[in-house]
């Protein structure tokens, strides 16, 4: 029944819960059982995945993002591209034309109604995507540019980057918004990894209300299950959340984290329980795929605010 | 008025769990997370609202049905895929197309380009701002609506109002908890301030966290103090991090070990301070110090950073 590749994101309302710990380990898991995987390290502010997978890469090319430029002779300072762009980023004075880089989201709105066709768009880079393979994993992963904003830009370039293997997890970023959205909106299925403290529970919630936005099927990673209390359980009970891996609060764990070691090699120990996972997270993600391939959900007028 | 930032590269370093205990030590201050994205600090601080605002991040587009003809142009040209035309179970595209809201970034292309001119353009709720009453002095804090762009402009609503409250209030420091990362939310909380504090944790991403988070406060000229936090996880690495970042122009201030008391506090809902006295009490009263020496240095022109010891 599934044959088409399945794209899952793994993602946290906030940092530090062990999201990539999980991204990585699953990944080797699903390539275990024969599959071709890629991993995407899409947290492109602080990208970590290549600490433990130690690829090799094999190419490298810029994230680029339109930035629109003038030509001056064609130019009559009329002004409007200044009064068009939304996000301040073009300012005209004396009837010359100014334009922040850092400011442009690319949105093509100044050259696309300048009258005089006086703008031009060149490419401009905004972060680094490299491509490349390490523990038997096919690795592509984002780096935004120190000082630049356009994380969701280098986000999307990765996903173009993407292979068509038949398994993908996508490393997200923290948080509930643009990047986050970026990184998900494409995914067939989302797993949030939480810890069962007050503020793991708090930013799952907005993980959860996030998710629901973007109409997207998605089940929870509880980490250092042992750790907090068992609101978050009972959260996920209320909610019909289902749980699929719990992680204990194991010292050895932080540890070969911080050495830079893939979990299920430096503890062999923790592999069936990824096993086991993966089955389960395999079995519950084909049960909600649609027969038909259904195009990304625009259907529902919602305003997502909270 | 003084403002320290408190930031950590990645997420989840025990960063907002370090400024509650701050607040609790800081005396007469101001708080102000922007976090805004998931902010955890009001958490621990009980606060009681006293003003809540709606924050309009900007404008969202939506089509009116009625008036669209299906021709497809404002699809086209969207540049962020927000427009598309639905498609049913069944496999059937409609006639005409739907603008997802949580994708809409407000540009403004297709209500220029639509020639029949059947997009409206209306303002969005995209967040609350509230100022609260807490034990440890006045908060400001945020909550981003849910897939909301703009959190930038959010943050820097906060740090305002938080200022214009120390100015009120005659308050001598704003501490900030800041958001993870090195993107625009972060650009936006650490601009200006006269004190960046790195929290991290001793592990290889932390190691490379640090670094980026380095390089950031570095280009924006903010002087910056690193801590490393459940540093004895990796004491190796604790040393490697603080020389790099000595390397970088960043002073390590002070060393965090792993507790379990820092969850309990969180659970029972207060700072570590507050649940009597501890080893790691001391280590982040010490820490404290370091902070409070490095911004009365930084009063005088950033020499002060010098005398804090590594
Ligand atoms: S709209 Fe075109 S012609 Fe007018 S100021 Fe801008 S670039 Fe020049
Ligand atoms: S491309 Fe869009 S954001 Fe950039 S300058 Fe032009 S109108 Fe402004
Ligand atoms: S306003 Fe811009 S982003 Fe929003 S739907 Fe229209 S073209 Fe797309
Ligand atoms: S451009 Fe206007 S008429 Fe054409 S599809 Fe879009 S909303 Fe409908």
């Amino acid at each position: 029944m599934m044959d088409r590749p399945l794209k899952i994101a793994v993602a946290s309302g906030k940092g530090g819960t062990g999201k990539t710990t999980v991204a990585v380990s699953l990944a080797l898991t699903a390539a275990a059982t024969g599959k071709t995987v890629q991993y995407l390290d899409c947290d492109v502010e602080e990208p970590n995945g290549h600490i433990f997978l130690k690829p090799q890469i094999h190419s490298r090319f810029p994230a680029t993002v339109r930035l629109p430029e003038v030509i001056e002779k064609k130019c009559n300072g009329c002004g409007v591209c200044a009064d068009i762009c939304a996000y301040n980023a073009i300012a005209v004075v004396k009837e010359k034309v100014l334009i922040f880089p850092e400011l442009c989201r690319g949105c093509g709105a100044c050259s696309l109604f300048c009258p005089q066709g006086a703008l031009v768009e060149i490419s401009r880079p905004v972060g680094t995507v490299e491509i490349g393979a390490g523990a038997g994993v096919a690795f592509i992963r984002g780096v935004l540019s120190i000082g630049q904003i356009m994380s969701p830009a280098v986000i999307a370039a990765v996903k173009d980057a993407a292979g068509d293997q038949e398994i993908t997890l996508l490393d997200c970023p923290p948080g509930t918004s643009c990047p986050v959205i970026e990184a998900v909106r494409d995914a067939d299925a989302v797993l949030l990894v939480t810890e069962p403290t007050p503020f793991g529970l708090h930013d799952l919630t907005l993980a959860v209300e996030m998710t629901r936005a973007l109409e997207k099927p998605f089940c929870v990673v509880l980490n250092r299950f042992d750790l907090g209390d068992d609101k978050t359980v009972a959260y996920c009970r209320e909610e019909n959340i289902p749980i699929v891996l719990s992680i204990a609060d194991d010292r050895r764990i932080a540890e070969t984290y911080a050495r830079g070691e893939i979990l299920i090699e430096a503890l062999p120990s923790y592999a069936p329980v990824f096993t086991d996972a993966w089955e389960r997270i395999w079995t519950w993600c084909i049960g909600r795929m649609p027969e038909k391939e259904v195009p990304a959900p625009a259907n529902r007028e919602r305003t997502a605010t909270s | 008025m003084k403002e320290i930032v408190v930031i950590s590269g990645k997420g989840g370093t025990g960063k907002t769990s370090l400024t509650a205990a701050f607040a609790a030590m800081g005396g007469k201050q101001v708080l102000a997370d922007c976090d805004v994205d998931a902010a955890d600090l009001h958490l621990v601080l009980n606060p009681e609202i006293i003003r809540e605002d709606v924050f309009i991040g900007g404008s969202k587009a939506s089509i009116r049905e009625e008036d669209c003809t299906g021709c497809g142009l404002c699809v086209e040209h969207c540049r962020f895929r927000a427009i598309e035309y639905p498609v049913a179970a069944s496999g059937d595209r409609a006639d005409k197309p739907r603008i997802n809201p949580v994708f809409c970034e407000g540009c403004r292309v297709c209500v220029r380009i639509c020639p029949v001119e059947a997009i409206a353009f209306d303002p969005a709720e995209s967040g609350r701002l509230f100022v609260s009453r807490t034990p440890l002095g006045p908060m400001v804090h945020a909550c981003l609506g849910v897939a909301q762009g703009n959190s930038g402009k959010l943050v820097t609503l906060v740090r305002n109002e938080a200022r214009a409250i120390a100015e009120r209030e005659a308050c001598e420091l704003i501490i900030i908890d800041g958001p993870p990362g090195v993107g625009c939310p972060v650009i936006a909380s650490i601009t200006g301030a006269n004190l960046a504090l790195i929290v991290t944790e001793p592990t290889l991403s932390g190691h490379h966290d640090m670094q980026r988070a380095a390089e950031l406060t570095a280009h924006f000229l903010i002087p910056t103090l690193v801590c490393v936090n459940k540093w004895d996880i990796h004491p190796g690495m604790t040393e490697r991090i603080e020389k790099e970042a000595r390397d970088h122009g960043v002073i390590p201030a002070g060393r965090i070990r792993y507790d379990q008391l820092v969850t309990e506090a969180q659970v029972r809902r207060t700072n570590v301070l507050a649940c009597g006295d501890s080893p790691i009490g001391e280590e982040i009263k010490a820490l404290w110090r370091c902070i409070e020496g490095a911004l009365n240095g930084a009063r005088t022109g950033g020499a002060g950073l010098k005398t804090v010891p590594p």
